[in-house]
């Protein structure tokens, strides 16, 4: 879908130099990256917050359903297209 | 208004003005500050501590050359305690086997290194400094090797502009996951040294075409920054956001600005973290009240769809070409004064003039 090869037991972590950090001044959740922060929207930053090094892909999608009480699949189906993005823009690396 | 006043995001710490290269169009004022006047270790850790306070997030350590501070492990490290992102802008060629780890070791997120040309010869003819090329890039392969992110930054002007292709390969070859291609601004060292720098509207297209085609060829491993001279468009750039609104900047003995060059505006008290907080400075120097919003702006800005875009464009850049620091940016093509704009590039030199460079010993001199 997206060429980079992401799969449900793919395990995503930051790339060195970024992070997600919480913003207390402003009370909101910022990407901090080399020379630019940025917001991420809602979701995202939900999705950010379970990326440790640690979860897969399909820990993440299944925590986040039963979290919100949404279907797996189209929670799965976003995830993939969110990380698939932040991957391309050196946010988050496969591992 | 105070309620609705934004936080800072962005802290420019210029350490030092102290500098091994000598390049022409140095950032810096015209009017370097000599080493006795610079702040002292504790001075800078407060000036950390107040703005992470105000909500800071991003400090840059910058120069100078910011690697002649003793004491940039003891800021980065303090700074890294403090939740701050660190960036070091350095010029590499004082990064080394010995100095690059204690930087790691203190937690520094981040270097944007400086290179004058991918050409050696003309590199260091631009820095003024033998062998600094070499230095340059060995200071790339300990940070690529380390795995900390890289930007590479070139400036680039008429006698490099040819080589931006070389450039961009030469980053990704280096191990670089950013890129700036930024072409000179015109202001302190860089205006006095216009004629010679301000590339031709041919060598612009070409800069361009490359960047663009580098883009395609590179997406998702290299991201590029492009950077265009505002004399060559139509509408100016939002300079750092607008004034008073994103980003403050430091001086090394400790002035507080809400640009680099805004120590060229006349007429008004440069507020000084020595003797006031930075909070009440943000919030009350009328350096920064003077210019922030849209309250101040004269027409065409005032009545312009563009003006929360561009807030009037820079007002350093007004003054240097209208005389007036309050005048719309003349880059914009509706300002009153985008003539001057106009008559710089048409009497171009065909020659390029010698540089005018940039010598820190003339400062120590004509203060000391």
């Amino acid at each position: 879908m997206t060429g980079t090869g992401l799969t449900d037991d793919s395990i995503i972590r930051f790339a060195r130099g970024v992070r997600l950090q919480h913003d207390r001044v402003r009370e909101r959740w910022i990407i901090q990256a080399p020379e630019r922060a940025f917001i991420p929207d809602p979701i995202a930053a939900e999705v950010l917050k379970l990326v440790d090094g640690t979860r897969t892909l399909g820990q993440i999608v299944s925590e986040l359903a039963s979290r919100f009480a949404a279907p797996v699949d189209v929670i799965g189906r976003d995830v993939h297209v969110m990380v698939s993005d932040l991957t391309t823009r050196q946010v988050l690396v496969v591992s | 208004m105070t309620d609705t006043l934004l936080s800072p995001m962005s802290l420019l710490a210029e350490l030092t003005h102290r500098c091994p290269l000598q390049c022409p169009y140095c950032s810096n004022p015209l009017a370097l500050e000599p080493r006795r006047n610079e702040l002292s270790t504790a001075e800078w850790i407060s000036v950390l501590d107040q703005a992470a306070e105000m909500g800071v997030l991003q400090v840059h350590f910058s120069g100078g050359e910011p690697m002649s501070r003793p004491d940039l492990p003891d800021l980065i490290r303090h700074a890294v305690g403090l939740g701050l992102y660190t960036n070091l802008i350095t010029s590499g060629v004082l990064l080394n086997e010995k100095t690059f780890p204690v930087l790691v070791e203190a937690g520094l997120d981040h270097v944007q290194l400086s290179f004058q040309d991918i050409d050696t010869a003309n590199a260091e003819h631009v820095g003024g400094m033998k062998g600094a090329q070499a230095r340059k890039i060995e200071a790339a392969r300990l940070i690529a090797a380390d795995g900390m992110p890289l930007t590479l930054n070139f400036v680039i002007y008429r006698e490099n502009a040819c080589r931006v292709p070389r450039m961009l390969e030469a980053a990704v070859e280096m191990g670089a996951r950013r890129v700036e291609i930024a072409h000179t601004q015109y202001y302190g060292w860089g205006l006095a040294n216009r004629a010679a720098l301000m590339p031709t509207p041919a060598q612009l297209e070409q800069t361009t075409q490359a960047v663009e085609a580098a883009r395609k060829e590179y997406e998702g491993r290299l991201s590029i920054d492009y950077v265009t001279p505002d004399y060559y468009a139509d509408r100016p750039k939002p300079c750092m956001g607008g004034w008073g609104r994103r980003f403050i900047n430091i001086s090394p003995s400790g002035r507080v600005l809400p640009c680099h060059a805004a120590e060229t505006i006349p007429n008004v008290t440069f507020p000084d973290v020595r003797t006031d907080t930075l909070e009440h400075i943000w919030r009350e120097a009328p350096l920064f009240t003077m210019f922030r919003g849209t309250d101040w702006m004269p027409q065409p800005c005032r009545s312009c769809d563009q003006r929360e875009k561009d807030w009037g464009g820079c007002r350093c850049q007004a003054l240097a070409l209208a005389g007036n620091a309050a005048a719309t940016d003349p880059v914009c093509s509706r300002a009153p004064d985008h003539g001057r704009v106009l008559e710089v590039l048409e009497t171009l030199p065909v020659e390029p003039p010698p540089f005018r460079y940039r010598r820190y010993t003339r400062a120590t001199d004509e203060v000391g």
